[in-house]
Parts: structure tokens; C-alpha cells; sequence
């Protein structure tokens, strides 16, 4: 146990931290402008990168966020500092991409990724219930999978080039918003579109946002912080390690928001959510069978990708593009309820889950 | 004492644990090798034998991989 002992963050109480952390920092987010029980959302933020760079047009949900930007960053610094970045990838790269596509999907249905089914909760919105629940079971059907000897191969080592590739899109990204930021009254700032109304319009000040996005990502990456995993490791192993972290989030998230006054509980009018139980609950069953299936929530996938890993990097743009088809095509719900396709995208998504699921079983 | 070997290389979590529980389970009084390529399957792999009541009777670097060897 020499090298895992070594890690501070790895132990018990270094996750607990990194949970506290992460809750703290998104109830300050949250104060500092980002939007209301979203915070630090990192599917609602992938969407709204990807509206930023005109993958969709909805205009509500637009903006560059730093703190996705941070995320793999400065886990790409702490696996370069702990020497942990390893590029690696190839491992049904096409699958992982779709893997990415449909989690996104679901999670727009029910208006969420799992950390923000967390920081709803934190909040005070009883929808965020119902949430937990459809991920805890999407959660669920992924390890009836695993037992039945479910895995997408391995992955390659690759060349440095490749590992970089995430880390320098984010990079690149970056530049974007350095260089064309948020013009007073204009939707769009060179080649970015931003939102004049709606969560997309509500952000914390720029370096805020980034330092907070950075020290998340360094500290999500050193202690392997995950949300789905949380939840497999429980049905899987009875293993408590990373739930620990997610009980951290929920707790101190639930502390910042009642000592900023920003607790609100109920179900109706709560922010940026609906309340059709059924759907969020297979919003989140079909989210969080995608999470299972690819090994990690989006912020781990994120942070895997800053570490090199590339099949990471291909779920990450796969989620890009999965916010582009909710919004372009009427998938992603709304707080009046859900899209004009959501049902479809939710069975339809459901259906490729699953087959991808069984056939990828390999009994030995 | 006859050693069993699990290549988990190329696997992220939960694949290493999986394997590595699999094995133990039908590794009667023998040493289980394991060997991961990242440190994050290090990790998981060393609290499943500590959660296990596995014993960790060696954990090495070995060139850019690890090797644990747990026993019963």
C-alpha cells in the first residue's frame, strides 16, 4: 500500500475534504452570480459551452464557462505534478462517444448532471429526489452488467499528443473567452455566443469562476472524486470510499446555502427544473446507466480526460454533442416541463443503453 | 506458495477490482498478482483487500505499471 498511502487525498478523510470543498465553493458560485441550485453543474455547463461555440442555439443557454475550462486543467497540473499523466486510450472510442451523446440527453431531461442532483438537493428542491433515485437505478442496471462481465476493452497507451488533446481544447476554449468576453447587450463577442437572459446569463466573475474550476479539478483528480462511482462502489464492492465524498458535497453545499440564505425547499418554481416526476426520475435512470457504462459521472470523465485519458476525452466531446441535439432537436427539458422529444430521446437512448450493455458482456 | 496473476492493464475502475475480487474468490490458499496501470486501480484494488480482510503482502512499481500480490 506504499504509493496509495502517500496520497492524502485517497484516504477517507482527504475525500471528505475535496467534497466540502467542492460544496462550499459551489454554494459561493452560486452567490458570485452562477445560476441557482446549478452552481457548478457540469453537464448544464457543457451545455452551455457548447451554445457558447454555436453548437445550438438556444439562446438561454449560452456562456463559456471557466469552471469546465478549470476542471480539466487543473487536473492535467495534478497529474502532471504526481506524475500521473498517462495518455492511454482506444478503448471503443465510437462507443464512448455515444455513451457521452445519450448521458447528456437524460441529464437535460431531468435538468442535471449527478452533482447537480446533489446541489438541488443542497438547495432545497424536492424534485432532485426523484433524481437520485432514477440515477441510484440507472446506477444500479450498469452493475448488473459489470457482474455479467461487461467492459469496452482496454485501452493503448498513446503518444503524448494524444493525451494532450483534451487539455489543449480546453486551453484553447480558454483563449476564446480571454479574447472575446461578454459584451454588454450583444449575443455575441467575436466567434462566442452569449445569453442576455436565462441560467446562460448568470455567471460569477471570470477569475472566480476559473481558480475555482482549477482547485476543484487539482483536487478531484488527486482524490478520484466521482458521483456515479459513489453509488456503483456501494451496489458493487459495499464500499463506502467515495460516497464519503458525496456526502461531503451534499452536506457542506446544504451548509453554504443556509448560511448564505440561499435554501429554499419544495417542489414548485424551484430554479432551472420541472416537476414531471416520471421523467426526471428516467431523465436521471438513463443518465446515470450511461455514467455506469463509460466508469465515471461527466466531472470524472473530465478529470480523466486532463489526466491523458482519451477514451475520456471522446465521452467529454460526446456530451458536447449531446447538449447540441437536445437543444437543436427539442430533447432537453425546460422548467415548463420537457421537450417537444424528450419522451422519444429518453426510450430511444434507453434502448441503445442497453444494447450497448448486453453486448458488451463477455462472460469468461 | 503458487502464485495466480490478474493483467489489469488497459482497465479503469471497476474493471481491476472486479477482476481482482473474482480471482480471490476462487483462490483458494494461494497469492493473487496484480498488475494495474494506474494509480487511481491501485488505490481501489488496495481498499478492496483491506475491506476484504485480504492481506497486501507486497505493492511495487514496475517500470510504468503497478504490481500488488494480495493473499487470504
Amino acid at each position: 500500500m506504499s504509493r496509495a498511502v502517500k496520497n492524502i487525498f485517497a484516504t477517507t478523510l482527504g475525500i471528505i475534504a475535496v467534497g466540502s470543498i467542492i460544496g462550499v465553493l459551489a454554494g459561493f458560485l452560486q452567490q458570485a452570480g452562477n445560476p441557482a441550485n446549478m452552481a457548478i453543474c457540469v453537464a448544464c455547463f457543457g451545455r452551455d459551452i457548447a451554445g457558447a461555440i454555436g453548437f445550438h442555439r438556444a439562446a438561454v443557454v449560452q456562456y463559456m464557462r471557466p469552471e469546465i475550462l478549470g476542471f480539466v486543467l487543473g487536473s492535467f497540473a495534478a497529474a502532471l505534478a504526481f506524475k500521473e499523466f498517462k495518455p492511454s486510450g482506444g478503448s471503443a472510442p465510437a462507443t464512448r462517444f455515444v455513451l457521452g451523446m445519450i448521458a447528456m440527453i437524460g441529464a437535460l431531461v431531468f435538468l442535471g448532471c449527478p452533482w447537480r442532483v446533489v446541489l438541488r438537493l443542497a438547495g432545497g428542491d424536492g424534485n432532485a429526489l426523484i433524481g437520485l433515485a432514477g440515477l441510484v437505478a440507472g446506477v444500479w442496471i450498469g452493475t448488473l452488467f459489470f457482474k455479467n462481465g461487461y467492459n469496452l476493452g482496454r485501452s493503448q497507451v498513446q503518444s503524448w499528443s494524444a493525451g494532450l488533446m483534451l487539455p489543449l481544447i480546453m486551453a484553447g476554449l480558454l483563449a476564446l473567452r480571454l479574447i472575446f468576453p461578454p459584451v454588454d447587450g450583444e449575443t455575441q463577442s467575436g466567434v462566442l455566443w452569449y445569453s442576455l437572459s436565462g441560467p446562460g446569463a448568470a455567471f460569477a466573475p471570470l477569475g472566480f469562476a476559473l481558480a475555482a474550476g482549477l482547485g476543484i479539478g487539482f483536487l478531484a483528480q488527486r482524490s478520484r472524486f466521482c458521483t456515479m462511482g459513489a453509488i456503483r462502489d456501494i451496489i458493487l464492492f459495499r464500499q463506502m470510499y467515495l460516497m464519503y465524498g458525496f456526502i461531503a458535497l451534499l452536506v457542506a453545499a446544504f451548509i453554504t446555502n443556509l448560511a448564505l440564505g440561499q435554501f429554499n425547499p419544495g417542489f414548485e418554481g424551484q430554479p432551472v427544473a420541472h416537476t414531471m416526476w416520471f421523467w426526471n426520475f428516467m431523465g436521471m435512470v438513463t443518465a446515470g446507466l450511461a455514467f455506469a457504462l463509460a466508469g465515471g459521472c461527466p466531472g470524472r470523465q473530465l478529470f480523466m480526460s486532463g489526466e491523458g485519458n482519451a477514451d475520456a476525452g471522446v465521452f467529454v466531446l460526446g456530451l458536447l454533442a449531446g447538449a447540441a441535439l437536445s437543444h437543436n432537436f427539442g430533447l432537453a427539458s425546460s422548467p415548463a416541463g420537457i421537450g417537444p422529444h424528450g419522451m422519444a430521446a429518453v426510450i430511444i437512448g434507453m434502448a441503445v443503453l442497453l444494447f450497448i450493455g448486453a453486448a458488451n458482456c463477455k462472460r469468461s | 506458495m503458487a502464485r495466480k496473476q490478474i493483467d489489469a492493464r488497459g482497465f479503469s475502475c471497476p474493471q481491476p477490482v472486479l477482476l481482482a475480487t473474482q480471482a480471490m474468490n476462487t483462490t483458494e490458499g494461494k497469492e493473487l498478482e496484480v498488475l494495474v496501470d494506474n494509480e487511481a486501480s491501485l488505490e481501489n484494488v488496495g481498499r478492496a483487500a483491506q475491506s476484504n480482510g485480504w492481506t497486501i503482502t507486497a505493492s511495487e512499481e514496475v517500470g510504468q505499471d503497478y504490481k500488488l500480490v494480495l493473499s487470504k
